[in-house]
Parts: C-alpha cells; sequence; structure tokens
C-alpha cells in the first residue's frame, strides 16, 4: 500500500477541488435562481416579460442545480477523498475522474441552458431535458468505473459503514433516475406515472443524497472529534433499515391521488417506519460526541455537522408527522412542504457539505483559511437565515391550507401569503449571504492564504490532525 | 452483511426491485386495463372553444392554423400547448388533481378518478405538488377564451393580486407600436390546452366556486 502511494499520490486532491469549485457555482447561480423566483411572488420579479428567464422557467433552474450541481459534485468530491483512504486502494484511475468531472460539468449546463430555452422534462427534481438523460446514465455508470473497484477489492474483513452508504447510494441513484426519467415520460400515464414519479423524488432524497451524507458523517466525525463510532449495532440497524424502508416512501407525494390506497397507506407507514431507523442513526452520532461537546464551540466542522444533525431529527420529526393522512389535508400543495424542503435540503446536507469544505479545503489548498471569522460569519447568518425561512414557511402553510378549506377566495389567501413571502426573500438573503461569504473565503484561501508550514502526514490514509479552528 | 458484494446484491438491487414491484408495477395493474387514448381521441370535447378561438381572431388564427379547426389541429394544439406549459413550468404553481378532502370539491368540482390521467397529455402526469395559483383540473369552460387571452397577456390585468408571470412571447407584435398585439400559435395552443382541462365532465362537475 504505502509503496503505491509513492509512485502515483493516493488521492486526487486537484479533483476534489474541482468538484468543489463547481459545487460552489452552481449552488450560487441556483441561490439567485431561488432570490428571482421569491422576488416574482413579491411581484417584483427583475426580469418579467424576458422569455429565458421567466421565473417558471427559473424555478426550475433553482431545485435542478441544487440536486445535480450541487449535491453531485459535492458529493463525487467527497467521495475522491474518503474512498481511497477508507479502502486503502486506488481508484480506477484519474482520467477516469477528470472525465466525470467534465461530463458532469456538460450535463449541467445543458440542463441549466435547456431549462430557460424551454425544454425541461416534467419530473419533479428530474427537469434535466430529455437529450440529456442519457449522458447522465453514461456519468453514472463512470462513477461505477471508478468507485466500485476499489470497494470491491477492499481486503478488510468488513467494510467500513460509510462505504455501506457508498456502494448501496451510487446503485440506487443509477436506478432511480432510469426509472423515473424514462417510465413516466414513455410508458406510464396518469396514476401509474405519479405512483414513479413519487418514488423517484423521494429516491433521489432517500437513495442518493442521504446515503451519502451518511456516509460522509460517519467518515469525517470520529476522524475530527479522534474517536470511534459509539455503536456498531446501530450502524448496522440505521443503514439496513433506510435500505428497506426508505424506497418505500416515495408514494407519500401524491396522498388522496387516484393511486390505489394501499400503496398510500404503505407509503405513510415505511415513512413512519424511516423516521424511527434515522432516529438510531443520530442517537448513535450524539453518543459519539458524548465527552467532547466542547468540539461544537471550539471546531467549527464539528459545529456544522452537528447543527445538521439537530435540524435533521427536526426533519425527521416533521417529516412523521406531516405525512399522516390527517396533517396532509392542511398541509399538501401548501408553502409547508416548501419549508420542509429546505429544511432537509439545505438545514441538513448543504450545512454538512459546508462542515466538510472547512476541514478540507485548508488541505486541498495547503494553507490556512484567509479568515476565521467569516467562516463563523458564514454559519451563524446561513443557520439563523435558514430557521427563520423554515418557521416562516411552515406558518404560511398552515394559514394557506386552512383558507384553502375554509373556501374563502383564491386572492384572499394570495394576500395573506404574501407578508410570510416577503419574510421568506429576506430569509433567503441571509443564507445567500452567508454561503457567498464562504465561497469567497475559499476563494481568497487558494489565492491569497497563508501556505501551511508542516507538510500533510506522508502516508494518506493516516487520519489528519484536527484543524484549528 | 458487510461485504460489498453482499450490500451491492441485497440493498442495491433486491430492495430497490421489491420497492419498484410494490409501489410501481402493482399500482400498475389496476391500471392497465383502462385504455391510453390519443390527443386526438381527447380532442372532440374542446372542439368548441377551439372553434370560437377561430371566430373571434379570424386572421391571427388563420396564420397559426392555415386549415382551420380540425379535429388533427386540435390535437397538435393540445400537444404543443401541453409541451409549454411543461417549459414554462406552470405545473409547478398550477396542479392537476381534486382530492376527496379539505373541501376541495366544494371549490373545484368533482374528485379526480384515474380515466381522466389516462391520456398521451398526461405522460408524464400533471398532478402537481404545489398550488400557488389556482388547480386547472377543472378549469376548462369556465371563462371565456377573452379573459384566457388578456390573463396570459398580463395576468394582472384581470386579477390584480396574481402573483404569475406575465407571457408577452405567446404573441406577435406587428411594427406599428398603436397596434393591438395577437395572439401567435403558441397563445393559442396554451389557450385550447387550458380550456381543454375538465373538458370531459358535465359543467356542474367544473370548478364551482
Amino acid at each position: 500500500m504505502n509503496s503505491q502511494a509513492t509512485e502515483q499520490p493516493l488521492i486526487f486532491r486537484k479533483l476534489v477541488k474541482a468538484h468543489l469549485i463547481a459545487g460552489a457555482i452552481f449552488l450560487t447561480i441556483s441561490m439567485f435562481g431561488g432570490l428571482f423566483y421569491s422576488l416574482a411572488l413579491l411581484q417584483s420579479y427583475p426580469f418579467e416579460g424576458l422569455e429565458i428567464f421567466s421565473p417558471g422557467r427559473v424555478r426550475m433552474v433553482h431545485t435542478n442545480l441544487i440536486a445535480y450541481g450541487f449535491l453531485f459534485n459535492c458529493f463525487v468530491g467527497m467521495l475522491v477523498w474518503t474512498v481511497p483512504r477508507l479502502t486503502g486502494n486506488s481508484l480506477t484511475s484519474e482520467k477516469i475522474g477528470w472525465l466525470t468531472f467534465w461530463a458532469w460539468q456538460l450535463i449541467c449546463t445543458l440542463t441549466f441552458i435547456g431549462i430557460l430555452l424551454g425544454y425541461a422534462q416534467a419530473v419533479e427534481w428530474g427537469e434535466t431535458p430529455i437529450f440529456v438523460d442519457p449522458l447522465v446514465v453514461v456519468g453514472a455508470i463512470l462513477l461505477f468505473i471508478q468507485f466500485f473497484p476499489p470497494i470491491a477489492k477492499c481486503k478488510d474483513k468488513g467494510l467500513y459503514v460509510s462505504l455501506w452508504y457508498f456502494s448501496a447510494g451510487l446503485v440506487w441513484v443509477a436506478l432511480t433516475y432510469l426509472m423515473g426519467n424514462y417510465l413516466p415520460q414513455f410508458f406510464l400515464p396518469g396514476a401509474s406515472g405519479a405512483a414513479v414519479t413519487g418514488l423517484f423524488i423521494h429516491d433521489l432524497v432517500g437513495l442518493f443524497v442521504t446515503p451519502m451524507g451518511w456516509g460522509m458523517m460517519y467518515y469525517f466525525v470520529p476522524i475530527i472529534l479522534k474517536k470511534p463510532i459509539f455503536s456498531h449495532g446501530l450502524s448496522l440497524i440505521g443503514f439496513w433499515g433506510l435500505a428497506f424502508f426508505y424506497p418505500l416512501n416515495g408514494v407519500h407525494h401524491f396522498l388522496y391521488s387516484p393511486i390505489p390506497m394501499y400503496a398510500q397507506y404503505g407509503a405513510v407507514i415505511s415513512t413512519i417506519a424511516v423516521e424511527i431507523v434515522v432516529t438510531t442513526v443520530i442517537v448513535n452520532f450524539f453518543m459519539t460526541l458524548r465527552g467532547r461537546g466542547d468540539a461544537l464551540r471550539t471546531n467549527l466542522p464539528i459545529r456544522w455537522f452537528f447543527t445538521g444533525m439537530v435540524l435533521y431529527f427536526l426533519t425527521c420529526l416533521q417529516c412523521a408527522y406531516q405525512t399522516t393522512l390527517s396533517a396532509q389535508k392542511i398541509i399538501h400543495f401548501s408553502d409547508w412542504v416548501v419549508g420542509h424542503a429546505h429544511l432537509v435540503m439545505f438545514g441538513v446536507f448543504s450545512f454538512w457539505i459546508n462542515g466538510m469544505i472547512v476541514y478540507l479545503w485548508p488541505k486541498l489548498c495547503k494553507k490556512e483559511w484567509f479568515s476565521d471569522k467569516i467562516n463563523s460569519w458564514a454559519y451563524w447568518l446561513t443557520t439563523i437565515g435558514l430557521i427563520i425561512m423554515f418557521f416562516d414557511l411552515m406558518a404560511a402553510g398552515l394559514v394557506q391550507g386552512f383558507l384553502w378549506k375554509g373556501l374563502v377566495s383564491w386572492e384572499s389567501s394570495i394576500i395573506y401569503s404574501i407578508p410570510f413571502w416577503w419574510v421568506r426573500t429576506g430569509a433567503g438573503i441571509l443564507m445567500i449571504a452567508g454561503q457567498l461569504g464562504l465561497f469567497l473565503n475559499m476563494w481568497w484561501t487558494s489565492s491569497a492564504g497563508k501556505k501551511i508550514d508542516s507538510p500533510p502526514p506522508a502516508s494518506p490514509v493516516v487520519p489528519e490532525p484536527t484543524p484549528a479552528v | 452483511m458487510e461485504r460489498f458484494s453482499g450490500i451491492f446484491l441485497i440493498a442495491g438491487l433486491i430492495f430497490f426491485g421489491f420497492s419498484v414491484v410494490v409501489m410501481a408495477v402493482i399500482p400498475y395493474m389496476h391500471f392497465v386495463d383502462l385504455p391510453v387514448k390519443t390527443a386526438e381521441e381527447v380532442a372532440p370535447t374542446v372542439m368548441e372553444e377551439f372553434k370560437d378561438l377561430e371566430k373571434r381572431y379570424p386572421e391571427a388564427f388563420k396564420k397559426a392554423f392555415p386549415d382551420g379547426s380540425t379535429i388533427k389541429n386540435v390535437a397538435d394544439a393540445l400537444r404543443e400547448g401541453r409541451d409549454i406549459y411543461v417549459a414554462e413550468g406552470c405545473w409547478h404553481c398550477h396542479s392537476q388533481q381534486i382530492r376527496p378532502v379539505s373541501n376541495e370539491d366544494q371549490r373545484w368540482g368533482k374528485i379526480s378518478y384515474p380515466e381522466e390521467y389516462q391520456n398521451e397529455l398526461q405522460m408524464p402526469q400533471l398532478m402537481g405538488t404545489r398550488r400557488i395559483g389556482p388547480d386547472l383540473i377543472r378549469t376548462g369552460g369556465t371563462r371565456p377564451n377573452d379573459w384566457h387571452v388578456a390573463h396570459f397577456w398580463n395576468p394582472r390585468d384581470v386579477a390584480p393580486v396574481s402573483v404569475m408571470p406575465p407571457f408577452p412571447w405567446f404573441f406577435d407584435k406587428t411594427g406599428n407600436p398603436d397596434d393591438v398585439p395577437q395572439l401567435n400559435r403558441k397563445g393559442f395552443a396554451m389557450v385550447t390546452y387550458v380550456q381543454w382541462l375538465g373538458s370531459w365532465l358535465n359543467e356542474e362537475d367544473r370548478n364551482v366556486e
């Protein structure tokens, strides 16, 4: 293993860096898309009457780039960093890594342009135009070629938890993408198509984003805290519970629709089950933190990670409640759901990615952070913004739901929503300010940061020292 | 259970396959006997509105559909209208599904049933998951064509609190600034599509708000 490390570097630092930069760029585009769209709801859209920036199209850019531009890029970067360290094997090839990288940027750019020019596909979170879909499948196959051989070659008796999540997540994302983008488009109309699109929306969250996120946590948290995970048994329950129950959840996006009722009941029950399972994972992490609570104050990556986990618990709790048929009567179709989506995608997974960036970026650039103060501001602005947005949209959803049920005129429900939408825009600006601060800090660090004096440890599989943040 | 092959096979393939069978294939079996109609087969119910468009805007209509109001033209308009509805992201703010709860049948009309989604215009389905604007599946025929034309030009002219964007690219402008903009083919397709939604039902089953 060590001889291999001297011949070629085990980890492709530049590739990790490139993926994180691409992720940051796409998140920036996406966040401004969200901001402009929220202005449209306030009757003050800046590009009114301009065809390619029509708010409907910009809204799709917002959600789609979050998934494929931001989360995907950052997670692949994370895989390039972690998989060789966890397996002791080098990835298949650096060339395939760069091919995947450029293929993926091509996919996202084509999607961005395609949606703005009016070629979106009517699959929620799969708005990627039909002519880009085959490219995504090619991209997924490249990921198999890159990451499966080192994992399969791993000689350890059992794989580490992170690798369970990564192996399963990569299989799932390819299958999910094929299912969601092709079946409803070409084979299944109406209610049966709705069942599949429901599965697609939820599988993309549950079978790609969630496994990558948890795999990432299982790698970074023990390394930064320098102690093992609390319980192997809880890790097993968490993984296999997720693997069994999560794929069954999708239909809960279409409750009270013409989809057969047993599928809807099944989806509700397995949603509640998955939330219980996921709680075991959270318990596992908080027990790992036990005795090291000071890290929340002194170590910014840990603070990002565990804030994300608290919000994850909140998401789960909310999810188990909102998926019930009684709650759905009021909250379905309302802003409540939008709030939930922001809580889980931004409050959990983006927070975790931010934590990873704070930890990893100095190692990638071999430079110290340009400013720790900006990083701290980024944390507080983003967190406060997100929490305001979440509670604001939740309240808006309840107001809308009850107004609709009360049969007041549609116009009134809009008038009553507008104050909530103002608050949402304000909260969004806070979040954007925080994220931009972090990204600018990344830039300044790599261009003007102070060089780290001591070189990183020679053997790449040895955990690095905790950064002084 | 902790090896790559086991995870790949059990979690990656078997569990996923199980979920697809239970949550997609078996539900699909319920609908397998319902015929999937083409746009031509569902077009006749909106023919009246299409002819009305021809009568009201004869010149613009002639330019968009030179051979008049044939079934083929209605079907083409529906397909193009659906494509625009998707491209503009209409389906992210307007649902097409009436639920049996929350007084939705009082507000919109008849509760959604599987047969009305069994046609090529619902591939992919457009039931939607968010209502910023009203639900549209019962809207056909409840407002005159003129209302829709004015509404697409500038929604706030007819509904001042509306947060819907205007769609000036559904209209062609002549060089002369004094001339009234005329609907183009996109605009006709869009009005036809919206007027088609729910046109397969009796009037008392549609939008009784």
